[in-house]
């Protein structure tokens, strides 16, 4: 472990005391798509994050039944408020819930931060190369928006994203993540659509992720990018295959993969 | 103290499974892939199992010769930290108790040991955890060789702990005298991993 990656390692959890379950209220709630809810969560006494790591979160029914399931955060390090985008997954058992029930002031659980190694910090100072399938864009999301609040910092780090969703309508942070695009020293962010055609005058790509579309649309294996790989599995695995095969340093390498469809 | 959830009723919890379901855990038929990066892909030719004793080497096999090792067949429950529980599956192996006899070994030389792994991982055991049947280097999952997604050629199988003790793609397991946390946990995740005592994290 390297002295950066040392310095990156989860706060919580480290000095052998238990990750407590904090209760959380939603503040605020945001439609992103059809499917994916943000919710912006007051959690009294959050101890902090890394752009990455996730959280459980823990939902009681009155007769006490309870359930849990992880969801990547997307708020960056410093955000004064903890917001999580979740989508909804038909048959769920706790994303119908935070996608489609939850209102301000609602109240359930969570624990965390969680996960030391899919996290990433302008201190690694390597170029950044994020590749994103459907909400898998939401813990690439928390590094995009710490870096464009990391000011010079940010911007000294060359970043890409390459980010595949079905249809125009699916892509989560869309207008944020042209927003972002714009910006002087913004990252250069690529659309793909896998099950739509795209619209007249659609700029992206219209394929799923493949090894062209890595090549055309990637930090450059020779530029020694830091990789980060979040979507469904068979996505994340034929990415992170032809990464390998396209030359990229398999160590260099960061995957976060879904669960089963229709377990959220 | 307990935040009840306005509006979550969860669901039918009548499971006729439910006392082989771990606290915190909800049970799937697929079967989840989770990797910290990219697949491995080791070929059998080049393919070796290694069981160090401190610096030296106690035993080492080709796959050819793993193969003619005695072979064990298991069905069990298996529990992820990420929460999904899968009951009933079904591998074959070489157990640790015959890995250990193979290398001429009369018992397990340190009390801990440290599974090495194709991409670099690791992760480590008590060795009580491993022998008397309760832990194999599994190369067949439900009847067909274990695909490289889900850690083949071969990988470690202990279920009664969280799957991440499982490793996946493993080479070589080295005895300590001392335990030493592997990969997940030195980054936050428990040092046991007990999904009946439900030992997610540090400090759990």
């Amino acid at each position: 472990m390297t002295a950066t990656e040392a310095a990156l390692r989860p706060p919580a959890g480290a000095g052998g005391r238990r990750l407590a379950w904090r209760p959380a209220e939603v503040v605020e709630r945001m439609a992103e798509t059809r499917r994916a809810t943000t919710l912006v969560l007051d959690v009294p006494g959050w101890p902090g994050h890394l752009a990455g790591q996730h959280v459980d979160v823990r939902l009681t029914a009155e007769d006490g039944y309870q359930a849990q399931r992880s969801y990547s955060i997307a708020s960056p390090p410093k955000a004064p408020r903890l917001a999580l985008t979740v989508e909804r997954l038909e048959g769920g058992e706790v994303s119908p819930w935070l996608a489609g029930e939850a209102r301000p002031g609602d109240r359930f659980e969570l624990r965390g931060p969680i996960g030391g190694y899919f996290t990433w910090s302008v201190a690694m100072s390597r170029p950044l190369m994020l590749v994103a399938g459907g909400s898998g864009v939401v813990p690439l999301m928390a590094m995009l928006r710490h870096r464009a609040a990391s000011g010079d910092a940010g911007r000294a780090v060359h970043a890409r994203l390459l980010y595949s969703a079905r249809a125009v309508a699916d892509i989560i942070y869309h207008q944020e993540l042209q927003r972002l695009s714009v910006e002087p020293g913004g990252p250069e962010i690529n659309l793909t659509l896998t099950r739509e055609r795209p619209p007249d005058g659609w700029q992206g790509f219209d394929r799923r992720i493949d090894a062209p579309t890595l090549a055309a649309a990637g930090v450059a294996p020779e530029m020694d990018p830091d990789v980060y790989v979040c979507g469904p599995t068979p996505m994340v695995e034929a990415v992170a295959n032809a990464l390998v095969g396209l030359g990229y340093e398999p160590a260099r390498i960061r995957t976060e993969r879904f669960g089963p469809t229709g377990e959220g | 103290m307990t935040t009840t959830t306005r509006g979550f009723s969860g669901r039918r919890r009548a499971r006729p499974e439910g006392n082989r379901v771990p606290p915190g855990q909800f049970v799937t038929d697929d079967f989840p892939v989770l990797s910290a990066g990219p697949t491995p892909r080791t070929p059998l030719e080049k393919w070796t199992l290694a069981l160090q004793d401190g610096g030296s080497l106690a035993g080492r096999w080709t796959w050819e010769e793993f193969q003619s090792l005695p072979q064990t067949e298991i069905t069990v429950d298996i529990h992820c930290v990420t929460k999904w529980s899968k009951l009933g599956t079904k591998w074959k192996g070489v157990t640790i108790d015959h890995l250990i006899e193979a290398a001429g070994l009369d018992e397990p030389p340190e009390p801990y040991l440290m599974a090495y792994c194709d991409g670099g991982y690791t992760t480590n055991l008590p060795v009580e955890d491993l022998i008397g049947g309760k832990g194999m280097v599994a190369t067949h999952y439900d009847g067909e060789p274990l695909e490289p997604e889900h850690g083949g050629p071969a990988r470690l199988l202990v279920p009664h702990l969280y799957f991440w003790k499982s490793a996946k793609w493993v080479r070589r397991l080295r005895f300590m005298e001392h335990d030493e946390p592997g990969f997940w946990e030195s980054l936050g995740y428990h040092i046991y991993g007990d999904p009946w005592r439900e030992q997610r994290y540090d400090g759990d």
